[in-house]
């Protein structure tokens, strides 16, 4: 009771005392402003990029290794050419094969052929993407089924001809609950609509999902049947055929951590089986790795700011105290003779100090919340406040006004009273 | 305010053979060299002498701002030669009240507050204090005061909160450090016979001056020299 009383008083004291002299306060008070003010910003940055990484991870999947066809280079400008060729690039059924055969660590893996065609369902057409995979894909590529279902083994082995389409595709096409069950006509193949699947991957995104949001997902065996692996494409006049056995496969690892091992292994893998690079191997955990590194130069680079910040503001602190003793050395020996305890006169600078400190947290907390919006206008960062980080900076800034307080509280009562009193 | 009507009252200050020495460089100072001295409850001593003499040493060293480097202090029957810093503190706190020439107020606290402060160190609850604070104020007539600043007041009135404060604690003893040094003499004596009235009540008053009409109101004068006492005794 008396210990909170006096705590109280002291407090009061700490206020009038910071209000006496307004802008020598506010000057003392601006280090930890600016370390505090640091601080929530370094950590809403860093929270924003892992934030951003993990939600890109979930889409992508953690455990998953994205291999994609791509042209290798020296195949690229051919097709400017304008000359009639063929070009064959991409993953085989092989590559698949020895995949699923060789890795312990694999646990599924999926193959995905794709091509773009123009659908068609009652009178309205729209291009989609057609997935030729198994049913292992909604495995893998864990999406929220809106209706229906998705496809089942027998729908591969059966060479069913039925699709899932996804979200976007069924909404343009009609609405989502009367799509099950109708014909979707792509050129003259006819397949039934079984399910329809939300979609992550957006148009606009930059990251690569496996997912687009005008795929149409069917049985692998029928699109191997109806399509073949040679594609046409007339472009601005000139004939392009691409023969592409595979142009995706998604290979999900049993643990965590043999992840990127396991990519790295089917990397070599492919190499020796394919004479020019024309694929590319995706590993979304890399991503994780890479917002960590972004996040520790941010935090390096904030971290040090606030460090310097905290410190110049704590030697501030504690300088202001030292001159505010020595103007008070009077008031000292009066507390003294009266009968003040020396830890009594610790007390009531320690407190002033932390109050003051304090203060400049609180102001530093406003400032720290300002400065992540600002950071995501201009440099495009995804910026969280937690309230922990709000929480852990004002621990900081009490703590500075202990550290640097403990000193001037120190000396204050350490005064001799006597002396004291005769100070002029 | 006979001295034989004060022999019977029990003795409040025992100094026996009280030695204070200080290193000053290489010299070495006797400041007090052997003072014995009793004073009894209810006595008003005025402690007299050039500058150098010791006299404010010995206030001090009476006020438990300081220890005796040799020689026996009994305050209110309890010894007090050998106490810690934080017990010195206690003692201040409970049976003495100060009075400085330069009145000593903490200039950013009101009247009311500076009168608090010992109430607030003795872990008075704060109505408490207020309450007592208030009764004192109106004891010195500053009642109308109560909530302007040390600034705000003259030298007289800053002397009467001064005493106010000293009188917080219901202290043993008050020790009066030239209370008037900073006054003129119409309102030095309005705080003399202030202090003079207290003692009537019954309060114990030690005060160090060197204006001998001031000592006029002391009934005990105590004359010192060279760290000694050269003379003492009752006057009036």
């Amino acid at each position: 009771m008396i210990r909170r009383s006096q705590f109280l008083r002291n407090l009061r004291l700490g206020l009038e005392n910071l209000l006496l002299h307004k802008l020598r306060s506010l000057l003392t008070m601006l280090g930890i402003v600016f370390g505090v003010g640091s601080v929530i910003a370094m950590l809403s940055v860093g929270e924003g990029a892992s934030r951003q990484a993990l939600n890109q991870i979930r889409r992508l999947g953690s455990h998953n290794i994205i291999i994609s066809a791509e042209k290798a280079l020296e195949d690229q400008d051919s097709i400017t050419s304008g000359r009639k060729r063929l070009v064959t690039y991409g993953m085989t059924y092989a590559d698949h094969r020895r995949i699923s055969e060789t890795f312990d660590t694999v646990e599924h893996v999926v193959p995905a052929k794709l091509l773009r065609k123009r659908s068609r369902i009652g009178s309205r057409m729209m291009d989609v993407r057609l997935v030729g995979t198994t049913d292992r894909w909604f495995e893998l590529v864990e999406r929220d089924v809106i209706a229906g279902r998705t496809l089942t083994p027998e729908d591969i082995t059966e060479r069913k001809a039925v699709a899932v389409i996804t979200e976007d595709v069924a909404r343009k096409q009609l609405a989502v609950e009367h799509i099950l069950g109708q014909p979707l006509r792509i050129g003259s193949d006819i397949y039934k609509v079984v399910g329809v699947v939300r979609n992550e991957g957006g148009e606009g995104t930059t990251i690569q999902t496996p997912d687009r949001a005008n795929d149409v997902y069917i049985p692998l065996p029928v699109a191997r049947e109806r399509y073949g692996d040679i594609d046409m494409q007339i472009k601005s006049g000139s004939f392009n055929r691409e023969e592409v056995e595979l142009h995706q496969i998604i290979v999900s690892v049993d643990e965590l951590k043999n992840v990127e091992p396991t990519a790295k292994a089917i990397e070599r893998m492919l190499t020796t089986s394919h004479k020019t690079k024309d694929y590319r191997i995706h590993v979304p955990l890399a991503l994780l790795r890479q917002a960590r590194e972004t996040q520790r130069t941010f935090n390096i680079v904030l971290g040090s700011i606030a460090c310097i910040s905290l410190l110049v503001g704590g030697i501030g602190i504690m300088n202001i105290m030292l001159a505010s003793v020595t103007e008070r050395t009077r008031e000292i020996g009066v507390r003294r003779a009266i009968g003040a305890k020396k830890r009594q006169i610790v007390h009531q600078f320690l407190v002033e100090t932390i109050v003051l400190s304090s203060c400049g947290g609180l102001i530093g907390v406003l400032l720290g919340l300002m400065v992540p919006v600002v950071i995501s206008k201009l440099a495009g960062m995804p910026t969280v406040v937690t309230s922990w980080s709000v929480g852990l900076s004002l621990v900081i800034s009490v703590a500075v006004g202990i550290i640097f307080g403990i000193y001037p509280a120190v000396r204050a009562a350490n005064l001799d009273p006597i002396e004291a009193l005769r100070h002029e | 305010m006979s001295e034989s009507a004060n022999n019977n009252k029990p003795t409040v200050i025992e100094l026996t053979d009280i030695h204070k020495r200080y290193q000053m460089g290489s010299a070495v100072v006797d400041a007090l060299a052997g003072v014995s001295l009793n004073i009894r409850e209810g006595d008003f001593w005025a402690i007299m002498g050039p500058s150098g003499s010791g006299k404010s040493t010995l206030l001090n060293l009476i006020g438990c701002l300081d220890r005796p480097t040799a020689g026996r202090y009994v305050l209110s029957g309890e010894d007090v030669s050998d106490l810690e810093d934080d017990a010195l503190s206690d003692i201040r706190l409970r049976y003495l009240g100060f009075i400085f020439q330069s009145f000593n107020l903490l200039p950013h606290l009101t009247v009311l507050r500076n009168i608090e402060l010992p109430l607030y160190y003795q872990g008075r609850s704060i109505e408490e204090g207020h309450q007592r604070a208030r009764e004192l104020a109106a004891s010195v007539g500053l009642e109308s005061r109560l909530h302007h600043r040390p600034t705000e007041l003259s030298g007289g009135q800053c002397q009467r909160v001064a005493i106010a404060r000293a009188l917080a604690n219901d202290p043993a003893v008050i020790l009066a450090d030239e209370p008037t040094g900073n006054l003129d003499t119409k309102t030095g004596a309005e705080i003399m016979s202030m202090l003079h009235d207290l003692n009537v009540q019954g309060k114990t008053i030690v005060m160090v001056t060197h204006e001998t009409d001031i000592a006029e109101y002391a009934n005990h004068q105590l004359h010192m020299r060279d760290g000694l006492i050269a003379s003492e005794g009752a006057t009036a």
